[in-house]
């Protein structure tokens, strides 16, 4: 049987992963990355072999349970998007002074261009500071191959390995060779040191000297990894001179360049393994009289390799030959080679954008619908929103937020503006995204009876991303009144055109209460909605 | 040989579908496959398009450039020509002919189809109201397909075998719906 498949980036990630004798994914939903978690989810072997794959509350559970699940031998993935990382960064740091014992893999997935997302941060940064050794895979083959030397790696180095995507190598199709024996899954074991793990100051200097110390051994591991290659060209290099140009690329950036010239007549270095192999990047500048760096994010690798004396012969996003900002695509890296573009038609005058929207029928619409018919009562109302389907509610018609800023912040933000005096502070906030971090926000309001309304629009998934599970579904009421908050403010309401006069007066109610309150509207969301019908009427049949 | 197919249209209206299809086909060629996808927030009635390509050799990058499509194939009318700057000058546009409007500006039909109309190769068809009138009113993305088969240098049979594949699963009543598009499209190209 062949073992080609056609495989998503994120997908072949998740059979690397399974391949490699994974024992559990802890994940987050977060796009780019959602698919990775979903495919395990829905594969046979995973299932037979037992591979925990349920959704975590937030990526610092995920990451926690995954150094839980590497400390007793086995190995581990935790999968987010480049924002998750913020979330998870206090595990993910540390947790390269404890180390690991089974293989733990972090895949952070960047979204440049900001697709669906609120910064362009490269999670690059985040390996270098924490002194984690990163692999960045080029194509979905690489990436399907990586994840069991990357698992292979974290075990041999005892840390753990950040793999780092971007959107177009997670989201794009090709087809994979796989392997065709998936290796087993490691056995529990006892090897952990405690003394290792007991992050105290006196256990936590020597493990910082040692991971420092062991820095030297990952760059040059870097060096000679195969996925880092020096591709030299067919013609000679000029007598006793340079070649005029080279070209320096990382993960899909090379993809990119090879679209362009497909026989170079320069060399090319391609970066897939970190920290950079400074070794590779000095042959490259003693070859070439400029070096052209195209890498997909942030100016890392550029900022490093031009430093302060700001080469003139390295050139790259911070020179202007690429855009400093936005995902790159074949155009803009053959503009920067110097490369006639294309014969193309112009854009087409009369097409007109067409931006997301919330979805006809969605239960969020009737939130904001009362929501913005209550506030035209009020003077200077203010509306702090969160992340989610209905951060869409910024946008007309209803035009009914004031921010969004990161998971949970609509809580904290309306608390602290409440604070400062205003009133009507409202948060809105969704119900995945209230167990992800609202909580502990909504703890510090209630402490204080914070003259706040918080609405947790509970649509029972995690819509954004497509419809997982929500960590909290079922239990909002019990999680609001254990963290302190009177029954008499607390609401629950269906969001549905017929009940407009029920759910604006209770919206109206608890803003006029001086004190923390919580409105709940509760209706299932639109998409999960038609898949459970869709299934519903299968299984009749 | 080498194809560059952007699909498009408006998220929900079943692009990547047809994407299944094609790459299935070629995927039995071992023909070499990138098709980029857009995933997440776009998919809430905001447009959306698939980059799909195959070739006998290797392909690089995941992304088609400025000039390089062999094929659009649209959905919908004004998301066809949102993709102008990346059709090839010799390539052909596939679309439907039915606009979605989900947008207050949207533009005056006559507009779109003015400047489809000034391009050398298109193909417009009104695939619903087909579909509708041949009992197969859930396979109207698949009489596109059938339109665009002689763009994308596949054969004919290898998309017919290809949907056997894909749609096995839903069973013979849902194959043939999409075998009867695929031959309604082929005819409406000629």
């Amino acid at each position: 049987m062949s073992n080609k498949k056609l495989l998503l980036g994120d997908e072949a990630i998740a059979l690397g992963a399974i391949h490699a004798g994974l024992s559990g994914v802890y994940a987050y939903p977060g796009t780019p990355s959602t698919e990775i978690t979903e495919f395990i989810q829905g594969n046979a072997l995973a299932q037979e072999r037992g591979v925990h794959s349920r959704w975590s509350t937030n990526e610092k559970t995920a990451m926690e349970e995954a150094l839980g699940m590497s400390f007793m031998g086995k190995r581990a993935l935790v999968c987010m998007k480049h924002v998750g990382m913020n979330v998870c960064a206090d595990a993910f740091v540390n947790s390269g002074m404890t180390g690991v014992n089974g293989g733990v893999v972090v895949l952070a997935a960047d979204d440049p261009s900001m697709h669906s997302s609120q910064d362009e941060q490269d999670s690059r940064f985040y390996g270098k500071f924490a002194m984690i050794p990163t692999f960045e895979p080029s194509n979905q083959q690489e990436a399907y191959d990586m994840m069991a030397v990357a698992f292979d790696f974290s075990e041999k180095q005892k840390l753990p390995v950040l793999m780092r995507v971007t959107t177009r190598m997670a989201h794009s199709r090709a087809v994979v060779q796989c392997v065709d024996e998936p290796r087993q899954q490691n056995e529990l074991n006892y090897n952990a040191v405690a003394a290792n793990w007991v992050l105290l100051p006196a256990n936590a200097r020597r493990r910082n000297d040692i991971v420092t110390a062991q820095q030297a051994e990952l760059e040059e591991a870097a060096a000679n990894s195969t996925y880092n290659i020096y591709k030299v060209p067919q013609n000679p290099r000029p007598e006793g001179g340079k070649y005029p140009l080279g070209i320096l690329c990382s993960g899909i950036g090379y993809n990119y360049v090879m679209e362009c010239v497909s026989s170079p007549t320069f060399p090319i270095l391609k970066i897939s393994q970190y920290p950079l192999p400074k070794k590779l990047v000095r042959r490259l500048l003693d070859e070439c009289e400029r070096v052209l760096i195209v890498e997909e994010g942030q100016p890392f690798i550029e900022d490093i390799v031009r430093g302060v004396a700001e080469m003139p012969n390295v050139m790259g996003k911070l020179t202007g030959e690429l855009p400093r900002t936005g995902e790159l695509n074949p155009d803009i890296v053959k503009k920067a080679l110097g490369m006639q573009l294309s014969e193309c038609y112009a854009p087409c005058e009369n097409v007109v954008p067409r931006p997301p929207a919330l979805c006809q029928g969605c239960g969020h619409r009737d939130v904001y619908a009362a929501l913005n018919e209550v506030l035209k009562e009020y003077d200077n109302p203010r509306v702090f929103g969160d992340i989610g389907c209905y951060t869409l509610g910024f946008l007309p018609p209803f035009r009914a937020i004031h921010s969004c800023v990161d998971m949970g912040a609509s809580i904290t933000m309306a608390k602290g503006a409440a604070d400062a005096g205003q009133w009507p502070a409202v948060a809105v906030i969704g119900d995945s995204t209230f167990t992800h971090s609202g909580m502990t926000g909504l703890l510090d309001a209630i402490n204080e009876n914070a003259n706040i309304t918080v609405i947790i629009s509970d649509n029972l998934t995690t819509g954004m991303t497509g419809g997982q599970d929500s960590a909290g579904t079922n239990k909002f009421e019990a999680i609001c009144r254990g963290l302190g908050l009177s029954d008499e403010h607390l609401k629950v309401v269906v969001p549905l055109p017929k009940n407009m006069p029920e759910i604006t007066q209770v919206i109206r109610d608890e803003i006029n209460y001086k004190g923390t309150s919580v409105i709940i509207p509760r209706r299932e969301c639109m998409q999960t909605l038609q898949r459970h019908l869709k299934q519903k009427k299968a299984e009749k049949k | 040989m080498k194809t560059d197919i952007i699909l498009c249209g408006v998220g929900g209206q079943g692009i990547l579908s047809i994407a299944t299809i094609i790459g299935e086909a070629a995927m039995n060629e071992n023909l070499y496959i990138k098709q980029a996808e857009v995933h997440g927030m776009s998919q809430r009635g905001g447009d959306v398009q698939s980059n799909l390509r195959i070739s006998s050799d290797p392909i690089a990058s995941d992304l088609i450039p400025r000039g390089g499509a062999d094929v659009i194939i649209s959905m919908e009318p004004m998301e066809a020509l949102r993709y102008l700057p990346w059709l090839s000058k010799t390539g052909w546009i596939i679309t439907s002919s039915t606009p979605f409007v989900n947008i207050p500006n949207y533009p005056d039909m006559a507009v779109i189809n003015a400047d489809l109309q000034k391009l050398p190769n298109v193909i417009t068809l009104d695939i619903e109201q087909l579909a509708k009138d041949n009992g197969i009113a859930r396979s109207a993305n698949v009489i596109l397909l059938g339109a665009a088969q002689k763009a994308l240098a596949i054969e004919y049979e290898k998309l017919e075998d290809a949907i056997r594949r894909v749609f096995a699963r839903k069973g013979e009543a849902v194959v043939e719906a999409n075998i009867k598009a695929l031959a309604l499209g082929r005819a409406a190209q000629k």
